[in-house]
């Protein structure tokens, strides 16, 4: 199937779909938290797009108020909210050195490969550009595991688990038209109620070991030594 | 239906009113009479339920059938008798100066907040919004785990918010990829829903639902507690506030296992294959066994129940996994009689430590000789959950061997082995705890004991016969979930 075959709004999810990767990628090899920060609003931007081309073309109205929803909390509050924490802290100006930055990028592109192959059934009953959409999907939340698991600071944690979000939210859009109203409000509440929480917990574990480092975090164990 | 409404806004207005109300000193005895209503309210459901049968509201947006209303009705019963114990509890702890004030109304706000998630977990029909309340309850309780603000408990509740919001968040994919097949059979808005799910589970897609499975097994399966994602409960249940470690053992796991089960009776409908059994079977075995031996090396009372209770979920998610009517049965009677004496052993649990003034299983000696009450009831619930006859613990593990010996019998091995290293890893630290010398300087503490007699006296009951309303829903869950009745 040639891309220039299907229709301008298949033809136009696909390229979000690339994009939406690539922040993925972006993200993961990124030591600096501004920058981290920068392509993560970025990459909730390109969501947002993407829910504006589907209200658009699909003439749902609906999902108008989830892009306003994503534009609002991924795009401006949550980045506002890191990055007001970073420079609060002076992180700013630090790189954080990533270990293995190598292995870690060969292994995102091993994850994104993987994603294609645990939900390659699906093309047996529908089309390729579902497989790809779900694939980059299922890509960007594992991405944003392993940029949790590359990371040491904090809110380097954070913006994986947001970025695990956007791949759910962006799997909805597009495989689904969007999720029922009531589940869609419901999330965006939870994403709200998480940000707040995760604020919190940077005072928190700020005032406990005066840093945000979570490698220092390393009191409790699964038996005691 | 307007019991349903009830459940639902009793403890929404409990929120709103702990956190919007001034200082008050009975914030302790509000929130036990909050409670107590709902749990009236929960009676009444179940009233409604067992005379009219199932019950789905008018615009579909809730569903109470015989599988989902006892555990709505145990829910508000642990909720309440939790409260109970709380009350003193908590204003021993701020007493001796480890909260204050706001804290204490933070505490109460988010109790009711995650009463409010375990009750919209269990009665919503639409699937999207049961991993909202589910969500809900982790953020709900992340608070509470980090009440006491020690480096210790900060850690647990960020280790417990990263993990269950990752975990979480697998069982949303899952659920996406659940309303992705209802949406290719049509119905847009109502695709969710649980009950047009169940009608058409045949016309779903049997490969997107074993993918999607897998991720709401993994999702769900790490607030169950499954091993290897069980990282999170010993910490936040050693961290967190006593009751908090009541209601998380007694609830949310359970609640977590019931969402998994729920999704499981839609796979089974589009599949013909076993594969979510076999998953949970494999899961739920690997659980059971590492987290009993895992019991021999803790040295925090506290994580040592919280290991136990790993292992009783492991075995209730193998039971399920196995899938037939008997099979089903006792996991359903399992999840009762665990999560009632689970609770009672913990709040057991919390007048020892404070009783010897610390968690450390070393330093917590001679209980009986204290104070026998509590020493008699960390024992007698300790007997319980090991499964002792004649408590319900032990008819319900005795079924569940039953039905393993039937359909699987060389895991049944395993399954006795696992029993054994469980009772031995109780029973060495439990032992020198409750006999041995009273050291010095250990007095006697205020302590209210009601709420674990009650508890285990219920276990008791439930061990000798279980009344017939149960019986009669037991049954008609297993009916539900398995496709035939044990009786």
């Amino acid at each position: 199937m040639n891309i220039e075959q299907l229709d301008f709004y298949t033809q136009a999810i696909l390229s979000m779909a690339a994009l939406v990767g690539l922040t993925s990628f972006l993200m993961l090899g990124q030591g600096r938290l501004l920058r981290l920060i920068f392509v993560f609003a970025l990459q909730g931007f390109l969501l947002t797009l993407t829910t504006v081309l589907a209200a658009y073309s699909l003439d749902s109205h609906h999902l108008y108020i989830s892009a306003v929803l994503t534009l609002l909390l991924k795009v401006i509050f949550i980045p506002w909210m890191l990055r007001r924490q970073v420079l609060k802290m002076a992180m700013h100006r630090d790189i954080e050195a990533l270990k293995n930055n190598t292995v870690v990028m060969m292994g995102g592109a091993s994850l994104m490969v993987f994603s294609y192959y645990v939900l390659h059934p699906i093309v047996q009953s529908s089309s390729v550009v579902m497989l790809n959409a779900l694939a980059v999907s299922l890509s960007v939340m594992l991405l944003g595991m392993l940029l949790m698991i590359s990371h040491r600071q904090a809110i380097a944690h954070v913006v994986g688990f947001m970025s695990i979000e956007n791949g759910l939210f962006f799997a909805a859009i597009v495989a689904t038209n969007g999720m029922p109203m009531v589940v869609e409000l419901g999330i965006a509440f939870d994403v709200l109620v998480a940000a707040v929480l995760f604020g919190i917990f940077f005072l928190h574990i700020r005032t406990s070991i005066d840093s945000l480092d979570v490698d220092l975090l390393n009191k409790l164990h699964e038996v005691d030594k | 239906m307007i019991a349903v409404y009830l459940v639902l806004l009793i403890p929404l207005v409990g929120i709103l009113y702990f956190a919007l109300s001034g200082h008050r000193e009975d914030t302790g005895r509000m929130n036990v009479r909050f409670n107590g209503i709902t749990l009236l309210a929960t009676v009444w459901l179940a009233i409604n339920v067992l005379n009219q049968g199932t019950i789905i509201s008018t615009d579909k947006a809730f569903l109470i059938d015989p599988f989902n209303v006892y555990l709505i009705v145990l829910t508000a019963f642990v909720g309440f008798t939790t409260s109970i114990f709380s009350s003193p509890y908590m204003a021993h702890e701020k007493e001796i100066g480890k909260l204050s004030d706001k804290r204490l109304k933070l505490y109460y706000s988010m109790f009711q907040g995650f009463m409010l998630a375990m009750y919209l977990v269990l009665t919503t029909n639409n699937m999207g919004i049961m991993w909202v309340a589910m969500e809900g309850a982790t953020l709900a309780t992340v608070m509470l785990v980090s009440l006491y603000r020690t480096p210790e408990s900060i850690e647990a509740a960020w280790k417990y918010f990263i993990l269950c919001g990752v975990g979480i968040a697998q069982a949303l994919f899952g659920t996406i990829l659940l309303y992705y097949a209802a949406v290719q059979i049509g119905d847009g808005e109502n695709a969710l829903l649980w009950s047009v799910l169940y009608e058409n589970a045949d016309k779903l897609n049997p490969e997107i639902l074993n993918i999607a499975f897998v991720f709401l097994l993994i999702g769900y399966g790490t607030k169950i507690g499954l091993v290897p994602l069980h990282n999170w409960l010993p910490d936040a249940h050693s961290e967190g506030p006593t009751p908090m470690s009541a209601v998380l053992s007694g609830l949310l796991l359970n609640d977590a296992l019931y969402a998994v089960v729920r999704n499981k009776m839609l796979v089974d409908g589009a599949t013909d294959s076993n594969m979510a059994g076999y998953l949970m079977m494999g899961f739920g075995l690997l659980s059971f066994l590492v987290a009993a031996i895992l019991l021999h090396r803790q040295k925090d009372i506290k994580r040592l129940f919280s290991y136990s209770s790993i292992e009783h979920m492991g075995l209730m998610t193998f039971a399920f996994g196995i899938g037939g009517p008997l099979a089903t049965f006792a996991a359903l009677l399992h999840m009762t009689v665990h999560s009632l004496t689970k609770s009672a052993i913990f709040v057991t649990v919390g007048y020892a430590a404070q009783l010897a003034g610390t968690q450390r299983i070393d330093q917590i000696r001679g209980l009986i000789k204290t104070q026998p009450k509590i020493g008699w009831g960390l024992l007698i619930g300790t007997i319980s959950i090991a499964g002792f006859p004649p408590f319900g613990v032990f008819t319900s593990e005795f079924l569940v061997l039953l039905a393993t010996m039937h359909s699987y019998p060389w895991l049944t091995l395993p399954l006795l082995l696992g029993i054994g290293i469980a009772f031995a890893g109780l029973f060495r630290h439990i032992q020198p705890m409750v006999y041995g010398d009273r050291p010095e300087g250990q007095n006697p503490i205020k302590a209210n004991l009601w709420p674990v007699t009650i508890h285990l006296a219920l276990v008791l009951w439930l061990g000798l016969a279980i009344p017939g309303f149960l019986a009669h829903w037991f049954s008609q869950a297993t009916l539900l979930i398995s496709g035939s009745t044990p009786l």
